[in-house]
């Protein structure tokens, strides 16, 4: 096309039934939120304007500064737990041989499960009166054997993590799969010819090749661990204590539960700016943005 | 035909119709009302209290308990509601109240003072604000019970225990024989509640409580607060309630199952886990092996033995916005409580709220666990209603959570205290 040429790609025109939805369903909510922070809302009465209370309460509040903490402590612990289970079974299974691909099967799984079903599974198993667990030690008389996983303050988010992984690294391990397979054979060959083993391949050309993968995988599960919340809602209901109230579930607890809609608003207002500049901080920091090719010729 | 005929024709049968239409509602001027309420074993009675009114069409949507409670106060606040809802009293319902979205039932009740005097006072109160009556009671009582495995007890020679020390040495006996001495579903948090409720009442007595409700200065801060906390942190300690309460859930079958089962020796529950087991564990009845009895005195405390806390009763309102209130009042009157309502309920191992069934409890089912409550209601000096009924939602939450912190060691009773007295 020649420089200066008029039209760039497709109509704009085009964008606009998705930017309409998206004003609609994100940006007016958004607006109404920021509005509702500065008020009195108990989702009855009609609101009353409350000056910065909400803000001055959310400086103070050591419960939702936990909540902070947590949900940071979930996001990095996620991520370390997810990304080399993930990266690891991904690359396992970009290999060609039947086996394989039937177990890549069986690892994709739970990513057909809904949260909720997940959540009650894990309950379930994880019962500390009927669940699997409990039934396994109580018949090899392993009575030694803690059995109160999700009531013990020090483990709960552990297993949060935990179930959280075992929802997620199925689609990951897609991700890395789909990664793995556009590495070009050819490489491989050169390396082999080389001398190159099998762990100097998959240090020295396949993870440097998947960098883009890792990326993406990474962006999305340290910005999607800000909105964890049906999993734990379900699972342990923030409890016990204080020990899995992540911000999202400090934010219901406060709008549904103590009927305090303007305190959640300000809540849900750190969340979206919080997984705005996170995003954009993990573009910069990457170069998302601008990625090279990793295709030979490209 | 032409065009116009045709044109002329549809005009005609248009109106035809609509003329149709309008004499079929007018036959039919019946008014359709709506009644929400929660699923739960009494659903039977009420959809057939609906089905048999005549005056009126009264439809019946049955919610989930947790999520009707968001459900009906979005229902409430956008101005949608239904007719006649379901409610705990309290204060969820007075937050309703105060926003004016509820019928006041006051005139109503007083031009019918046999309508009024059929329900026990102290239940009514339940949804009664400053003197005005918003609920019409439509479950049985629900006042908590220590329930107990007899066979348990039997097997290691022990007695149900009428005293504190009693139950302390109980406690010890039975953890040693490796039995968990009481079952608490802790990961529910409000189960935890029902210890608590009764310990501030047996050491301090109901004027504490009251305290709080009346919203005296550093009402929380009472010594007999404190000791009672202090004895159910003891009580952790000892081993009590096991390793795993905190991640026991309260859903109706768990821990009805460990108690019918003898892997728990007690339960503090309300009445309603008389039918869990009847349900999950049909033999523990059969073979008259569940017990229950009152909560233990606490000798030297200020509160009566007698007393009892739980759950009055749950209530019907009107919500303000209905567009037949006059019908829905008439309906709640006629078919609430009625005799055909009361026995669906006796039937069903309640204990209505209604004056003189004594003798009706006696020769229905359960009779022997019906009229034991009855009795237990009728002489108990105090029925405390369950606090996180009486509090504002806000305060409910702050007390629940501070009750797990309490019962997980994470905080000290003063420290429950001290963040209990911020509560509004």
């Amino acid at each position: 096309m020649r420089a200066g040429s008029k039209r760039k790609g497709a109509s704009p025109l085009l964008a606009l039934p998705a930017l309409g939805l998206f004003a609609i369903f994100a940006l007016v909510p958004m607006i109404v939120v920021v509005v509702l922070s500065f008020t009195y809302y108990n989702g009855i009465s009609s609101p009353t304007f409350a000056g910065f209370a909400n803000w001055s309460r959310f400086l103070h509040d050591s419960t939702t500064h936990h909540a902070i903490w947590l949900s940071l402590e979930i996001m990095v612990l996620s991520w370390l737990f997810q990304t080399p289970l993930a990266l690891l079974l991904g690359v396992f299974v970009s290999g060609r041989q039947r086996y394989r691909s039937v177990l890549a099967a069986a690892y994709f799984v739970p990513l057909l499960f809904s949260a909720a079903a997940i959540a009650i599974t894990w309950r379930n198993l994880l019962d500390p009166n009927f669940g699997l667990l409990a039934n396994l030690t109580h018949r090899l008389h392993m009575s030694w054997f803690p059995t109160s996983w999700l009531g013990n303050p020090g483990l709960a988010l552990y297993m949060m993590v935990f179930i959280i992984s075992w929802q997620f690294i199925p689609f990951h391990m897609l991700l890395y799969q789909a990664g793995a397979r556009q590495i070009p054979r050819s490489i491989y060959e050169a390396a082999e010819i080389d001398g190159a083993g099998r762990v100097r391949q998959f240090l020295h050309i396949t993870l440097p090749l998947l960098r883009n993968t890792i990326v993406t995988s990474s962006v999305l599960i340290l910005v999607g661990s800000l909105t964890y919340f049906d999993l734990v809602f379900i699972v342990t209901g923030g409890g016990p204590g204080f020990a899995t109230r992540i911000l999202p579930l400090d934010m219901y607890i406060n709008g549904f539960e103590r009927s305090d809609m303007g305190y959640a608003s300000a809540i849900s207002v750190v969340l979206v700016t919080a997984a705005l500049a996170l995003s954009l901080l993990l573009i910069r920091v990457t170069g998302f943005g601008r990625f090279r090719s990793t295709h030979e010729g490209a | 035909m032409t065009r116009h005929t045709v044109m002329r024709l549809a005009i005609v049968m248009a109106i035809a119709l609509a003329a149709l239409t309008a004499a079929a509602t007018a036959a039919s001027k019946k008014p359709t009302l709506l009644l929400w309420t929660i699923q739960r074993t009494e659903n039977s009675v009420e959809t057939k209290a609906a089905k048999t009114y005549k005056p009126a069409s009264v439809k019946v949507q049955i919610f989930a308990n947790d999520p009707y409670k968001q459900k009906i106060k979005v229902a409430l606040g956008s101005g949608k509601p239904p007719d006649m809802f379901m409610n705990w009293g309290g204060g969820g319902l007075k937050q309703y109240v105060d926003a004016r979205k509820v019928l006041d039932l006051t005139p109503f009740l007083n031009a019918d003072k046999a309508w009024k005097n059929r329900f026990f006072n102290n239940v009514l109160q339940t949804a009664a604000f400053k003197g005005k009556y918003y609920g019409i009671p439509n479950v049985g009582m629900q006042p908590v019970l220590l329930f107990y495995n007899k066979a348990v007890f039997r097997q290691n020679n022990l007695t149900p225990p009428k005293t504190w020390d009693e139950l302390l040495s109980v406690v010890k006996a039975l953890k040693t024989a490796g039995v968990t001495p009481f079952i608490l579903g802790g990961q529910s948090k409000w189960p935890d509640l029902m210890w608590e409720e009764y310990l501030v009442d047996r050491v301090a007595g109901p004027q504490a409580f009251n305290a709080v409700v009346a919203g005296k200065k550093n009402a929380w801060m009472d010594k007999g607060i404190i000791k009672a906390n202090t004895m159910l942190q003891q009580l952790v300690d000892a081993g009590a309630f096991g390793n795993n309460f905190s991640s026991t859930t309260y859903d109706g079958t768990v821990t009805a199952t460990l108690l019918g089962t003898g892997k728990g020796a007690m339960e503090l529950m309300g009445n309603w886990e008389y039918g869990a087991v009847l349900q999950n564990s049909p033999d523990t009845i059969k073979n008259h092996d569940l017990g229950w009895m009152p909560f233990p005195a606490i000798p030297g405390g200020k509160g009566n033995s007698k007393n009892i806390a739980g759950n009055t009763s749950n209530f019907y309102s009107v919500a303000a916005k209905s567009k037949h209130p006059a019908a829905a009042v008439q309906f709640l009157k006629k078919q609430v409580m009625s005799p055909a309502y009361v026995k669906g309920l006796i039937a069903l191992g309640n204990i209505p709220p209604v004056k003189g069934i004594a003798k009706q409890l006696s020769t229905g089912a359960n009779a022997d666990f019906t009229t034991w409550c009855y009795k237990l209601v009728q002489s108990a000096p105090n029925y405390q209603h369950s606090w996180d009924q009486v509090l504002s939602p806000d305060a409910a939450n702050t007390l629940l959570t501070n009750l797990d912190r309490l019962l997980l060691k994470q905080i000290t009773p003063q420290q429950f205290s001290a963040n209990m007295n911020k509560t509004k």
